[in-house]
């Protein structure tokens, strides 16, 4: 139900394909964590036996009725709250009709024309497109995010010419939200996903898991020329993983400019990726796609939600990725890009904070797991909470840095060996392995005017203005104290001794 | 013993229940005295499903409430269910071929709180089930001859329908083949059969009752409520059933139960009884307006005052009501596709061929036909000049009705244009709409309403007069009923050769 | 306003009802009988009218009741499916759907 607005911002040429801008949109149905389904008793807990998990209510079973889930409003308000969205103080459950097998009623139960979460956004960082430079803050508008009941599952394997029907997942709370079609590359749909997941599994709403389905995205595509009209959008269904989620974007991205420049027109459809070829097939046209008769329920009157209620949730909620990134801005002086890669998810923020407290170095801390830490973790395809080496012993290793005891290069140094036996203790590696920096002055005098002594060419060289012959004095300083003499204290030494 | 229970029959549930708790009748007795009484009158058709060792053991349980002194003021009187109720013991069909031999795995709230009990919450009243009743197919008809197990016939006259759609709960009633029954009124299906059979029945406010268990035609209509023969005994009856349903009906109202019997007897001197000109125009037939007359009169000598109103969208309720309670019952009957439970074709090519086919030949031509007027008026393009006009009319109305309860208590009218009809007597589908016109606005309102015996017209048929309150007001047309009744002796009249 | 054979048709489809044809023609025709009395009801002015979606809103303001969210249904799969047409491993089965 993706109601396509004129995107009215100009078209970045860097984005643009063969002349054409891209235009996605994205609805995401979220499955809500909670206990029961939303309209009955049932547990909702994956991969029980076929319809064990069914309920006369799930089944549909003459007589029964929906009773509304408390638990799913308050993930709907918690969301809301979470991308700044109005929530809506009442709104209605309607009816949407249509005959599947695994739909039990013969409609789903969602919401139409008042949804209980509207308007709102999700931000979030996007690596250039020319692929250097900063990234760029992006903001993708959401038009609404409505509570909707999931379908049962069709099973085609091993039953001869016959699908079985299992209606455990009937009756699952789900969270669908719709965005308007403001991104306009694939990487910038990943991108939004990839956040939009952040922040339902941030929230605890949604347990994010995809390949069981509880996050799934469909992504409405179209591709026009700059300042036309929207084209006519294909809708990719269910795509349960974020590198299809751009392959699959792309490969249709291609096909609809493909269709254009060979003077065919789009036709409005739903299309499925195959991850095996590469590539997107339009389903069998459902049908009555083009008349769900959406009438409210009258089974169900109107969802009313007081701002108490809204206050409430609010001050019970953790806080947020973007309130905690603006915090870290604050109060550790970091930047906003540094404090949204801090704020991926809330073990890292975590991380963060422990260990930039303990030392106080927030900066050092920031750079130090944004580099040297996470790129050891990705190497073993591990995240933060796998990290050997606790925020006490990075705290120590950046102490031990800040104070000049060792250098960047000893301290990558301390971080491989901690990293493959973390009972160690910083200092105690710093010893053994001899890394620590000469501070003692008399000894790095010494070599300095060894190396002075050795050198009248570049001596003379850099009086008579030659700045580059100091950097070969230095590195021979370097290599005389064997790589532990402290850079900075060589320069100023020399500079003295020359001036 | 034996010399009484041959005329148990003709007891009331009040004097039935004085019996059993005086333990001068037992709960088995009695259960066995009607069993044999529905074996001997097949010929009326009221009867889908009859289990007598069912019925007899739930007999025995009342007896030990009896004897255990833990019963309640209904323990052991005997009733029969609409089959619109979803009941565990007896099948459940709606009237429909699409539910031939269906087994609830559960009891309609309705159902256990006038028998067993809701687990945890509610002891039931403890009656017997005497067995489930004859309908039109899912409530659809106003004359029972919609029902896929052939149509239900007129006590008074078997050339003639019950009314419908809970005809053999009316027909069941006056052929004294149960004490009492439970019905449902969507738009008058409570009020016509009652009115068409000479018997007593109250559709209370919608929400009252808990629609869970209640094969679902109109959501946003559909009300159960007890047929009787008396206004006490509806009072006695209604209580049981009433109260809220949080748990299982999310439009049941948050009103607690109510004790209907409180004010039975109260005067009625001061009455303001309302009485609707577009319910006397050239529509309504001399015999039933002379019935209702001659009734309007009696309650004045009981001191009621009489105050015309005016219901001014009186007709348009039968455009309104013909709309939206088709594009309801089109969604509600969605589930009935042949995959989870009911019946399925013998034959087909593909799953949608399984659609079709099951659906054409489990549905009967009445509900098909309110499915495809349903389907219409929702769909796409025709929503708004129907459904959404229709459910603003629906507001207007429900207002008119406000204007008039500002003026007076009750509202008081024919429940029909004309007494019971031949069987087969429509043969075009239209006039049987038409012929809801008096039942359909307060329905549409959600308001309580209730059909009493007022005399006899053409044919010797009977008359029902209809009473309507304002929300929440049963007592007190419980209470007009019942001055009404013990003034009168109509609702006493019998059906000859029963 | 009068209901067309396609009309019908396009009804019959989405209310899946496999209407022979002789009942097709039978069906327009009563519906159309039918749509007669409504159009009285569509030349109501009804401007600046709420629809009444729920009767009792009537009596004062209508809030939807919520439940707490605990899962307390038992499986009872045998009795769900004591009515099922057809069954395996305790899956309903139909007709193959092709995607």
């Amino acid at each position: 139900m993706n109601t396509p607005v004129q995107a009215t911002k100009p078209a970045d040429p860097s984005l643009l394909i063969m002349g054409y801008e891209v235009v996605i949109g994205f609805e995401t149905h979220a499955q809500l964590s909670t206990r029961s389904k939303i309209f009955s008793r049932a547990p909702t807990a994956f991969g029980a036996e076929p319809n064990t998990q069914a309920c006369a209510v799930d089944l549909a079973l003459p007589g029964t009725l929906p009773v509304m889930n408390k638990g799913a409003v308050e993930r709907a308000i918690e969301f809301g709250l979470a991308v700044g969205s109005h929530i809506a103080p009442r709104s209605i459950f309607a009816r949407k009709n249509y005959f599947y097998p695994d739909l039990p009623k013969g409609y789903q139960i969602s919401q139409f024309e008042i949804p209980v979460v509207q308007g709102g956004a999700v931000e979030f960082y996007l690596a250039p497109s020319s692929g250097s430079g900063p990234s760029e803050k992006r903001s993708v508008r959401l038009v609404r995010a409505h509570l909707e009941e999931d379908a049962g599952k069709s099973l085609h394997e091993d039953f001869i010419g016959q699908t079985g029907i299992d209606l455990n997942r009937a009756g699952t709370p789900l969270l669908e939200i719709v965005t308007e079609p403001d991104m306009r590359s694939s990487a910038e749909a990943v991108a939004y996903a990839k956040e939009l997941h952040k922040i339902v599994t941030w929230i605890g709403i949604c347990d994010g898991n995809m390949q069981e389905g509880s996050f799934r995205c469909d992504a409405n595509v179209s591709v026009r020329k700059p300042g036309a009209e929207l084209g006519t959008r294909r809708e990719i269904k269910n795509l349960n993983s974020f590198k299809f989620m751009q392959q699959a974007i792309d490969y249709e991205i291609r096909w609809q400019i493909e269709e254009l420049e060979d003077g065919r027109a789009i036709q409005q459809a739903t299309v499925l990726f195959n991850p095996d070829t590469g590539e997107t097939r339009a389903m069998r046209t459902k049908e009555d796609a083009a008349d769900y008769r959406y009438f409210p329920d009258p089974d169900l009157p109107p969802l009313v939600i007081a701002p108490e209620w809204v206050e409430r949730v609010r001050a019970g909620m953790t806080e947020l990725p973007r309130v905690m990134a603006q915090r870290f801005c604050a109060d550790y002086g970091l930047s906003d890009y540094d404090a949204t890669a801090l704020t991926q998810s809330r073990e890292v923020a975590g991380y963060f904070e422990a260990a930039a407290q303990a030392c106080g170095q927030p900066k050092l801390v920031g750079n130090w797991i944004m580099g040297e830490v996470s790129r050891r973790l990705n190497l073993a395809e591990a995240d933060i909470s796998a990290c050997p080496i606790t925020p006490a012993q990075l705290a120590q290793l950046v102490t031990r840095i800040q104070d000049g005891t060792i250098s960047n290069n000893a301290a990558r140094q301390v971080l491989d060996a901690l990293w493959s036996a973390p009972e160690g203790s910083v200092d105690a590696i710093i010893e053994a392995k001899g890394l620590k920096q000469m501070n003692d002055t008399g000894a790095l005098e010494k070599i300095v005017d060894a190396v002075l002594a050795a050198n009248p060419k570049n001596v003379a060289e850099f009086r008579a203005g030659n700045a580059k012959a100091l950097n070969a004095l230095v590195g021979q300083i370097m290599k005389g104290s064997q790589g532990k003499a402290n850079p900075q204290q060589v320069n100023a030494l020399l500079l003295q001794k020359l001036a | 013993m034996t010399q009484l229970s041959s005329d148990l029959h003709d007891l009331t549930v009040a004097q039935l229940a004085t019996l059993l708790s005086e333990r001068k009748v037992s709960a088995v007795e009695a259960a066995q005295h009607f069993l044999t009484r529905a074996a001997q009158h097949t010929e009326l058709g009221v009867f889908l499903d009859v289990q007598p060792d069912i019925t007899l053991a739930q007999a025995r349980a009342a007896d030990a409430r009896l004897a255990a002194g833990n019963a309640g003021p209904l323990t052991g009187v005997p009733l029969a269910h609409k089959d619109i109720f979803v009941t565990r013991d007896f099948t459940s069909t709606a009237g429909s071929k699409m539910l031939q031999g269906y087994h609830s795995p559960f009891d309609a709230t309705v159902v256990a709180r006038l028998g067993t009990g809701v687990a945890g919450s509610n002891p039931g009243a403890g009656m017997v089930t005497l067995g489930k009743l004859n309908c039109d197919e899912f409530a659809m008809g106003s004359a029972n001859e919609n029902s896929a197990y052939g149509p239900v016939k007129n006590p008074w006259d078997t050339t003639c329908t019950p009314g419908g759609s809970s005809g053999g709960s009316a027909a069941a009633v006056a052929a004294r083949l149960t004490p009492a029954a439970t019905g449902t009124d969507t738009g008058g299906s409570i009020r016509q059969p009652a009115s068409f059979c000479g018997v007593t029945g109250i559709k209370p406010t919608y929400g009252r009752a808990s629609r869970y268990g209640m094969v679902a035609f109109a959501s946003s209509l559909d009300q159960a409520g007890p047929l009787a023969r008396s206004a006490e005994d509806c009072a006695l009856l209604l209580s049981a059933m009433c109260g809220p349903d949080p748990d299982r009906d999310s439009t049941s109202l948050d009103v607690p139960a109510e004790d209907f019997t409180r004010s039975l007897t109260a005067d009625l001197a001061g009455l303001r009884i309302g009485i609707p000109t577009e319910f006397f125009g050239e529509g309504l037939a001399p015999d039933v307006r002379a019935a209702v007359d001659a009734a309007l009169k009696e309650f004045e000598q009981l001191g009621a005052r009489l105050v015309p109103i005016s219901l001014p969208r009186t007709e348009l309720s039968i455009p309104v009501y013909y709309i939206i309670a088709p594009a309801e019952a089109s969604s509600n009957l969605s589930r009935f596709d042949g995959v989870k439970f009911g019946f399925r074709a013998d034959q087909y090519t593909d799953l949608n061929d399984m659609y079709l086919q099951t659906r054409d030949q489990g549905f009967g031509d009445e509900v098909k036909r309110r499915i495809m007027i349903g389907t219409y008026v929702l769909s796409h393009g025709y929503y708004d000049a129907y459904y959404l006009q229709a459910q603003k009319i629906r507001r207007m109305i429900a207002d008119d009705f406000q204007q008039a309860f500002q003026v007076c208590d009750v509202i008081a009218g024919p429940v029909a244009p004309t007494v019971a009809w031949k069987l087969g007597g429509h043969s075009d589908p239209l006039a049987d709409y038409l012929a809801d016109i008096f039942t359909l606005p307060a329905s549409l309102a959600g308001l309580p309403g209730m059909s009493v015996p007022v005399g006899f017209g053409a044919g010797h048929l009977p008359v029902g007069m209809q009473l309507i309150g304002n929300y929440l007001q049963e007592a007190r047309l419980l209470n007009v009923a019942h001055r009404f009744q013990q003034a009168t002796d109509w609702h006493t009249a019998k059906p000859q050769g029963i | 306003m009068s209901l067309s054979t396609t009309d019908i048709d396009r009804l019959a489809h989405l209310a899946r009802l496999g209407l022979a044809s002789e009942e097709r023609t039978r069906m327009r025709s009563q519906l159309n009988d039918f749509f007669g009395i409504v159009e009285k009801m569509r030349a109501v002015d009804t401007t600046g009218i709420i629809p009444l979606a729920h009767p009792v809103e009537i009596m004062g303001d209508v809030a939807l009741r919520l439940r707490d969210d605990i899962a307390s249904e038992p499986n009872q799969r045998e009795a769900n499916q004591r009515n099922a047409p057809a069954l395996e491993n305790g899956l309903f089965l139909v007709p193959r759907v092709i995607e």
